[in-house]
């Protein structure tokens, strides 16, 4: 599925923008941080159909950090899982598109993530299960840098350099923020790569994570990682807010914020102009 | 038979028949007696390392993939430790996941308070979707294991390490939403799950001989109660007494209070009055802890005793 994934990132952005609007609140920083990532797996690395969201064998995305819902149900939607407009019913009574990742709820949603670290696991368990099937597929997964302070996530790397699940590619979401400030002060990661490292994974350093180019750079590098023998850690250092200038202004205060209509337009605006900002 | 023996019979019987069947530790396949099957079914279980909230969630990743993981672990690490991985991995994702926990309260003897769950039932039945289980002997162990793995949803099984006393006979029939009328009665119902079982009988035995006609019900599944079994004999007897090897806060008294809420039936308790278990052999624990059949039998007449 080829298209200009530099365009479709500037249409999920809006849609985030305009879903978490809709309801005047919402995770938009940390949403905004992995548009790049979700554009190619989504849209160019992964085996999945849509019209057959069950297909076995197919790749699975964890998305770890469920809070970043509202950008991974814009990609689902734009890869043609549902209807574009039920994005706008984000976090309203009844939706099945909630604040947080719900494999209940979602077509699409292979998981129900956002008790942090527990997504990490799971996607770790389907890691070993897709090698016990022997279905070739690949397993992903998105964590926060926050989230990888949670004590779990340090267990089940350990599980899974122990048991060399090479069809594993996680990201980290380097955004450098959670909820009580600059993650470098509320709980240091570093030295994060060396961490990785130490636990028998392969490490993948992206210094610009909300690049398209270099994303789907390290997705191909980390894919040629199986038969290897280890998982592969793609960090993948992003903005917090990535795409519009006022979100990003305001740092940690960007991760669940009041967000309204006008701000949508301004921000829509700001992402449908000039891509300096974003790019 | 070790309780534990006939479990990893049973985990045996299960893999070899369905390789979708997985069993997950975190170091403790010795007091499941599962260790000696790992060379047996390598492509089947999976040591996890003392990491027990990775291990929850990993099974969850497994089941979410159609398999059919057990993870294993004594019951204050299957319980408390790992509670929001329970509740969120495993309970409000629906998925499959069986959660065996090993020397559920006082069975932990020689490991003392620290590894006493006086609180896992308690802690585990304010989850939605799960299913809590406590088998009271072998034979009853033995008739649930196929039934709970044909199950389609997660369960918490509190097992017991060492032999226990026979209660059920060979003819034994399983329902695991059908609590087992044990002694019929007229005077005092007495629901009793795991442990204690057997010294409920022999207790109720003993008040016999005194011309008091104790009915004997087996709560092997504490969540969902069988409301029907409960109500029937509470109403017929009009008293109710539980036994339990848990605290009488959050267990089998409670769930047997909830039940009889708007009943107006009393209903008295023999358990764990609200506090931390201690290390010791069994004998001495349930002295200690209050659970021998003389306190059963002391329960009971002061039930009966009660305007």
């Amino acid at each position: 599925m080829k298209q200009d994934l530099r365009e479709l990132c500037k249409a999920l952005r809006c849609d985030i923008c305009e879903s978490i609007a809709e309801v005047g609140v919402g995770h938009i920083g940390g949403s905004l941080s992995i548009v790049e990532l979700l554009a190619v797996l989504y849209f160019e690395a992964m085996h999945i159909d849509p019209q057959n969201p069950t297909m076995p064998g197919r790749d699975r995305l964890i998305c770890s950090k469920g809070h970043a819902g509202p950008a991974v149900y814009a990609a689902l939607s734009r890869r043609g899982y549902f209807d574009h407009e039920l994005l706008l019913t984000l976090n309203q009574g009844g939706t099945m598109l909630p604040s947080h990742c719900d494999r209940n709820r979602t077509v699409g949603v292979d998981m129900t993530t956002g008790s942090l670290g527990q997504g990490f696991s799971a996607a770790v368990g389907i890691a070993l299960g897709s090698k016990l099937e022997d279905d070739g597929a690949t397993i992903y997964t998105i964590i926060g840098d926050g989230e990888s302070q949670e004590g779990q996530i340090w267990e089940s790397a350990m599980f899974a350099g122990n048991y060399k699940l090479d069809n594993l590619i996680a990201f980290t979401d380097c955004n450098g923020l959670q909820v009580d400030g600059a993650v470098s002060d509320v709980g240091n990661l570093e030295p994060l790569a060396a961490k990785w490292r130490a636990f028998n994974w392969d490490v993948i350093e992206v210094e610009n994570g909300n690049d398209i180019d270099a994303v789907r750079l390290a997705v191909s590098m980390a894919k040629a990682n199986r038969g290897k023998g280890k998982p592969t850690m793609v960090l993948l250092h992003t903005v917090k807010g990535c795409g519009v200038s006022f979100v990003i202004a305001k740092g940690a205060g960007n991760h669940n914020a009041p967000f309204s209509k006008e701000d949508a337009a301004r921000a829509i605006a700001e992402i449908r102009g000039e891509d300096a900002a974003w790019k | 038979m070790e309780m534990r023996a006939a479990y990893a019979d049973c985990m045996a019987k299960l893999m070899e028949a369905d390789r979708h069947v997985l069993v997950l530790d975190a170091d403790l396949s010795n007091s499941t007696a599962t260790r000696k099957l790992y060379p047996r079914f390598p492509k089947q279980m999976f040591e996890c390392g003392i990491a027990e909230q990775s291990m929850c969630s990993i099974a969850a990743g497994l089941a979410s993939y159609g398999f059919k993981p057990y993870i294993e672990t004594f019951a204050p690490f299957a319980s408390r430790r790992i509670c929001d991985q329970i509740a969120i991995s495993v309970c409000y994702a629906g998925l499959n996941v069986k959660i065996v926990g090993t020397d559920g309260g006082i069975g932990a003897e020689l490991n003392g308070g620290t590894h006493m769950s006086v609180e896992d039932i308690g802690v585990l039945r304010s989850i939605p979707n799960l299913v809590i289980f406590e088998p009271a002997d072998e034979v009853q162990l033995r008739a649930a294991m196929p039934v709970l793995n044909a199950y389609d949803g997660a369960a918490y099984v509190r097992l017991f390490r060492k032999e226990l006393p026979k209660v059920f006979g060979e003819g034994y029939s399983f329902d695991l939403f059908k609590a087992d009328l044990l002694k019929e009665g007229r005077d005092l119902s007495i629901f009793v799950s795991g442990l204690p079982t057997a010294d409920t009988l022999a207790a109720a035995e003993e008040l016999e001989a005194e011309g008091i006609l104790c009915e004997v019900i087996n709560v092997h599944t504490i969540k969902p109660i069988d409301r029907e079994t409960v109500l029937r004999s509470a109403r017929k007897t009009g008293r109710v007494l539980t036994v339990e090897n848990h605290n009488v806060i959050g267990g089998l008294h409670s769930a047997i209070l909830e039940t009889l809420a708007a009943e107006r039936i009393p209903c008295y308790a023999v358990g764990i009055m609200d506090r931390f278990g201690e290390v010791g052999r069994l004998p001495y624990l349930k002295e200690a802890l209050g659970l021998t059949k003389d306190h059963i039998v002391k329960a009971a007449k002061n039930a009966l005793a009660q305007q």
